[in-house]
């Protein structure tokens, strides 16, 4: 086995609409998705990375109380939670692929500082960086 | 004696819908994509899908400023990247950054950073650059003015610490004096 980060997780609004936007619009694959009441645990994996889990959590009770949660899903819709960042061969290209499949893009592919750069948000607000790799 | 402005008013967040947010934060979006264009509450509440009066209030509880005062935030910060990255003349830097005209974005630039484009170039470039390896992005987000009050404001108030009086009355529309 390999040491390291296993599961990053996001807020999500909903988990369903999630789970199609990272499946269906990025092409990540289900990973694990136990539902145990009203708690679902549901994490996606990219591809190309095996040992790595995004998770896709609803801020809820009870893991949460019903205030942190509301304020949680409000700072999710602001875009107030921190930079995520996906790698991809050509910048353009994925631009024009998630584009066409209805990913609501924030920046067009920029070049700058050697790199091909655009930005996305997911459906619930959480904003990525589409980064070239070096 | 001037009563002191730090006093913050006591502000109890209000909770706003998150789907309504959503739609707020596809206005800053805009604005962030492209802070040169023309940026009317009117655009602005039609790209969120609420009412003019309703836009202003709620961007503001949202994102802690005016709609108009974050454009103007996302300008300047513009405008710093452009001085520091490029050779571009400062009246084309004006220009391309949103404003009609170079005096109102001296004097703007001036009131908000506290320096005026030509320092600022000079200063900045002549400066090691450290921070080469963050994304430009975070750098650029990192760097933008931190704007608490309106800049009239921040005019009036800098008129009174400096002469001890108010004496002039600064429109907040620098346009209108134009």
């Amino acid at each position: 086995m390999s040491q390291g980060v296993g599961v990053v997780g996001l807020y999500v609004r909903d988990q369903d609409e999630a789970l199609q936007f990272y499946v269906e619009k990025l092409g990540f694959r289900v990973h694990t998705d136990a539902k145990n009441g009203d708690y679902r645990w549901l994490t996606v994996q990219h591809p190309e990375q095996p040992s790595f889990q995004l998770g896709l959590f609803k801020p809820q009770p009870p893991t949460i109380d019903a205030a942190t949660a509301q304020s949680m899903s409000e700072m999710v819709a602001k875009g107030a939670m921190p930079p995520l960042v996906l790698v991809v061969d050509d910048c353009r290209v994925a631009y024009e692929r998630m584009r066409a499949k209805g990913v609501e893009f924030t920046q067009e592919p920029v070049a700058r500082f050697g790199a091909v750069d655009a930005s996305f948000r997911d459906p619930s607000g959480n904003g990525w960086k589409l980064v070239e790799g070096r | 004696m001037i009563a002191s402005r730090s006093a913050m008013p006591k502000h109890d967040p209000v909770s706003q819908d998150p789907e309504l947010l959503r739609r707020l934060l596809r206005a800053k979006d805009r604005m962030d994509a492209a802070s040169e264009e023309e940026w009317p509450v009117e655009r602005l509440a039609s790209v969120s899908g609420v009412s003019e009066a309703h836009f202003s209030r709620s961007f503001k509880e949202a994102f802690g400023v005016p709609p108009h005062r974050y454009l103007l935030t996302r300008r300047i910060e513009r405008a710093k990247a452009l001085l520091r990255d490029t050779d571009t003349p400062i009246i084309d830097v004006a220009f391309q950054t949103g404003w009609q005209s170079l005096g109102t974005f001296g004097r703007t630039f001036r009131d908000v950073t506290g320096e005026s484009p030509t320092e600022l170039r000079e200063r900045e470039q002549a400066a090691a650059h450290a921070l080469d390896r963050v994304p430009h992005c975070f750098i650029s987000a990192a760097c933008r003015p931190d704007l608490k009050t309106a800049v009239s404001e921040k005019r009036r108030q800098e008129a009174v610490d400096k002469n001890g009086v108010n004496e002039t009355e600064i429109p907040s529309c620098p346009k209108a004096s134009e």
